[in-house]
């Protein structure tokens, strides 16, 4: 570990409580107390009216590398999730070639740590190719230097219920996660919106709730049939709150996330026929969003994960069906779920703490991440303003993507400062340096 | 309107002062064809209809045996005109051409006011369409100046010197509310 | 109005525009020159991704008839990826002063698309979409319909709606973009419309539509309708499980010569029957009904004429062409 130096931050408000500094020293948090002394050395951050909370660790990122650079890399991935306060980031599986065995998984490992943005954490396919047909090799991902822990097919659902079976079975070896995407597919082929009154004016297939509950149901059934952990991917609709309500209560291991554009936006956003709110699952009904986010509020969704899924700009012009899915999200997620939960008094940001760090560090089993803001701890740590304000401009952010479904939204919250393991890597709101730790040559 | 100026109006033909107009054009038009043989009357919306309505009244009083409805046309000539694209949309009005056609007739093309002639040309061009008339003539009931195109007309109810910032107005109890006949210049004093 | 995307956006005024002067245009093809100078020097581009060759032929004749130059551009099987080819498309119209786009696609909003994306500065009339809408065929179908009701109330039909009449569309709704366009022009212009289908044939979400739903055709035209309008159903659509077999659609619900004669039986001397066509004949409409006096199928295909007319030229005369003159001559 390289010395990342000593710093104290003045004044800020710890998960938004009473304000009280904090020291940083070599990756570790070493005081956090009211009118600290200033060491010698120490770089001072002002950070009065700020709040202090752990570094954000998504769940669910899609960073395109290897295989899709025009779309993203790991590179400006991880500026992005930078820039939007994460300290760690999981990849999804859905590259090319499909990260499915130790070598891909291993790539992602490296090129994560070249970068230094923030941690990345591969997310390892359930079958070979994500073609639903047969197991990848986990084990060999979980042994790897990357140690996966999360597997996934999203994008695709693992619909084969012995598939399914067999794979939450298998990874208790390792005590890891599969991470379902909620799809049936026969009941969705073909789809492009979620199917109410919206795609029934605008004769675009739809994409029924049914589709995402049928799965959630069956999954949790087979995660209590086998005492596996279950995660589920971006839960959007009522049903699906319900239906973990009712596992949760019978104490099924099962985990759920929502993503910040489900906790804001609704299918009338379709009207416009713009691509650009073209995402799976999709956009739900207004009374879908209240449901997802008192689902968040009490527990029953435990984490919230970006989704993000950038796109270069021929996919997402075109007419609506030939469109891709999927938004870009890292460098909005703070400032919708403080518009979504906090600002409507939902939550409040020891809350938010627990959703977008705590949680999904453990469901990841990152030991790093997710800790508490005290002595003693790794020193990912991020300032947040919460009375800053901004307007959402896509061509401005580190992301290749311009698919953010909030451009032209003003909307609250920014992000003034993360360190990550102890190094500065965003300050005064913009990208500092990476860690001292990345190796940028190869 | 701008902050500059009231807005002046002055009445220059009361509804007497218009139907002796329309008496005397009707009479100067048997002069001309003498007498009623083969007359059409098209009216250009939306008021040289009523015009020609009404002319076509007064030629079959002073002509007995004459169907004013039978002789009175409305030709549309929104479609031929050469502003289309320079001027909000307007919808068409109808055409309705008399059950004798216009073919070797002595068709009176019948507007309320003569101004650049452009409407004009444009009802030539939509005439041509309808068929072929041994004559065309032109009635107006006001002739205020300013013409555009190599046009005049043969029987003119009032010449009305006007600046092209003025505008004149024709009331028809036919098409105007309140139901008044009169024609009034507009313009900043 | 800058584009005609979906009969949704009419108001009441806007469709009584187009329908009165569909009314006049309809008046120029019974003369002798049926040809108007309105849109001289205007181009018009029938931007065709799926195959219609009635739809074009209709747009290609309005347009001829009043004076437009006509380019005819048949993307169907392009090589370039969907997304690239709508855009890629759309620019080559733009270079090449394209006025109007008449715009035929297999995928809902792609109009919308070309309208609202900037890639070029035409006006854009949906000749179709996926399952979205077919405004001109809605609006060629108002207009039929309100010769008839003018008729039978021994009205003009030109400034009049369709207060009180009652429609009666049967069949395939869910892929219908006929039925969508029928029903927001017909309720703008205030006649009450109920529709008939097999339940899987509805669109999840119908409940909220301003209509009645029956699934029950024979219920339906006991409930005396003024017109009858039957949808084209796919046979492919068995496949898919819609319906069972042909036989039991067509005998559920299918307007065939039992039903047509229902008509008589229910004293519904003045009911007209109406179909988008192409006809399944035997399927959705027996041959019987579909040639009987009642049947307004040809006039259909007339009037349609006469309404892409009045759409072109609303949508070409205004002040936004003035807009596009202006920028033309600056450039």
């Amino acid at each position: 570990m390289s010395t990342t130096g000593t710093y104290l931050i003045r004044g800020a408000a710890v998960l938004g409580a009473e304000p009280a500094d904090i020291r940083i020293e070599n990756g570790v948090i070493t005081a956090v107390a009211p009118g600290l002394p200033v060491p010698g050395d120490a770089q001072l951050i002002e950070a009065e009216g700020l709040i202090a909370l752990p570094g954000m660790v998504d769940l669910h990122t899609h960073l395109r590398e290897p295989g899709r650079e025009d779309a993203e890399t790991v590179e400006t991935g991880t500026r992005a999730a930078a820039l939007g306060g994460f300290t760690a980031v999981h990849a999804m599986a859905n590259s090319m070639p499909v990260a499915d065995t130790a070598g891909v998984v291993e790539q992602v490992l490296s090129l994560g740590e070249r970068a230094g943005w923030v941690d990345v954490r591969p997310v390892g396919a359930v079958t070979v190719g994500l073609a639903g047909e047969k197991l990848a090799e986990l084990g060999a991902m979980a042994d790897s230097r990357a140690r996966v822990r999360v597997f996934s097919d999203d994008g695709k659902c693992v619909w084969d219920p012995v598939l399914m079976r067999r794979a939450l079975e298998y990874v208790k070896a390792f005590d890891g996660v599969i991470a379902q995407h909620a799809q049936e597919p026969r009941l969705t082929e073909g789809a492009q919106m979620n199917e109410g009154e919206v795609s029934a004016v605008l004769g675009l297939a739809g994409w029924p709730a049914v589709a995402e509950e049928s799965i959630i149901a069956r999954d949790v059934l087979l995660a209590r049939h086998t005492g596996s952990r279950l995660h589920v991917c971006h839960v959007s609709t009522a049903g699906s709150v319900e239906i973990l309500r009712w596992a949760k209560e019978l104490g099924i291991r099962v985990t759920a996330e929502v993503t910040p554009h489900h906790l804001l936006l609704t299918d009338e956003l379709v009207r416009t026929y713009d691509p650009v709110y073209k995402v799976n699952p999709p956009l739900r009904t207004a009374a879908d969003v209240q449901a997802v986010r008192l689902g968040l509020a009490d527990g029953t969704i435990d984490i919230v994960g970006t989704d993000h899924a950038p796109h270069p700009s021929e996919h997402k012009e075109g007419e609506w069906a030939g469109a891709a899915m999927g938004m870009t999200g890292l460098e909005t997620a703070l400032s919708v779920v403080q518009h979504a939960m906090i600002d409507t008094g939902l939550m409040d940001w020891a809350g938010f703490a627990r959703v977008t760090s705590r949680t999904p560090a453990l469901i990841g089993q990152l030991p790093d991440q997710g800790r508490p803001i005290a002595a003693g701890e790794p020193a990912n740590v991020i300032l947040v303003n919460p009375t800053a304000s901004r307007r959402v401009d896509p061509s401005k952010m580190a992301t290749k993507g311009r698919n953010s479904p909030f451009a032209g939204l003003d909307l609250p919250g920014g992000v003034e400062a993360v360190f990550y393991a102890g190094h500065p890597t965003v300050l005064n709101g913009r990208l500092n340096t990476p860690h001292p730790a990345a190796s940028k040559e190869f | 309107m701008t902050a500059s100026g009231a807005v002046s109006s002055r009445t220059v033909l009361s509804s007497a002062d218009i139907d002796r107009a329309l008496t005397r054009i009707a009479y100067e038009i048997l002069e001309a064809n003498k007498g009623p043989e083969d007359l059409v009357l098209m009216g250009i919306p939306l008021r040289g209809y009523p015009l020609a309505r009404r002319l076509a009244e007064k030629i079959a009083a002073a002509a007995p045996g004459v169907d004013p409805a039978a002789i009175t046309g409305q030709l549309d000539v929104t479609m031929f005109r050469d502003d289309l694209a320079r001027r909000p949309t307007r919808p068409p009005y109808a055409t309705r051409v008399p059950v004798t056609g216009i073919d070797d007739k002595v068709v009176v093309l019948v507007d309320d006011v003569l101004y650049s002639g452009r409407t004009i040309r444009s009802a030539l061009d939509a005439l041509v369409d309808l068929g072929r008339p041994r004559i065309v003539r032109l009635a107006v009931l006001v002739d205020r100046g300013h013409r555009e195109l190599p046009i005049r007309a043969d029987h003119v109810g009032k010449n009305l010197p006007t600046s092209s910032a003025e505008q004149v107005r024709v009331r028809l109890a036919e098409c105007d509310t309140p139901a008044t006949d009169e024609v009034v210049i507009e313009g900043t004093a | 109005m800058r584009h005609l995307l979906s009969t949704a956006d009419l108001s009441h005024r806007d469709a009584l525009a187009i329908l009165d002067t569909a009314e006049q245009m309809a008046a120029v093809g019974e003369r002798e020159v049926k040809k108007l100078p309105a849109l001289r020097g205007r181009t018009v581009v029938n931007l065709f991704f799926e195959d219609s060759t009635r739809t074009r032929i209709s747009f290609e004749a309005a347009a001829k008839r009043l004076s437009a130059d006509v380019i005819n551009f048949s993307a169907k099987g392009s090589s370039v990826s969907k997304g690239e080819s709508l855009k890629d498309t759309a620019q080559t119209l733009a270079a090449m002063g394209a006025d109007a786009v008449v715009i035929r696609h297999g995928s809902s909003g792609a109009p919308a698309r070309l309208a609202s994306s900037g890639w070029i500065d035409a006006a854009v009339l949906n000749a179709g979409d996926g399952t979205h809408e077919h405004p001109t065929q809605a609006l060629l179908d108002a207009f039929t319909m309100r010769r008839h009701w003018a008729r039978l109330h021994g009205t003009e039909s030109t400034g009049t709606d369709l207060a009180g009449m009652k429609v009666l569309i049967a069949g395939d709704v869910l892929h219908s973009r006929v039925a969508r366009s029928d029903l927001w022009l017909l309720r703008t212009l205030g006649a009450e419309v109920t529709l008939v289908a097999p339940p899987t044939l509805l669109p999840f979400g119908v409940g909220s539509w301003p209509c009645t739903v029956s699934y029950d055709l024979d219920d339906a035209l006991a409930a005396r309708p003024d017109a009858v309008m039957m949808l084209r159903v796919q046979g492919e659509r068995m496949d898919s499980a819609f319906f069972p077999s042909v036989r039991e659609y067509s005998r559920r619900w299918g307007l065939d010569d039992v039903r047509l004669d229902r008509l008589d039986t229910l004293g519904l001397k003045d009911t007209i029957i109406m179909h988008p066509g192409p006809m399944n004949r035997g399927l959705e409409i027996s041959a019987r009904a579909a040639d009987s006096p009642r049947s307004t199928v040809l006039d259909q295909v007339r009037n349609g004429v006469s309404v892409r007319m009045a759409s072109l030229y609303l949508l070409l005369s205004g002040e936004n062409s003035t807009d596009r003159t202006a920028q033309e001559q600056k450039r």
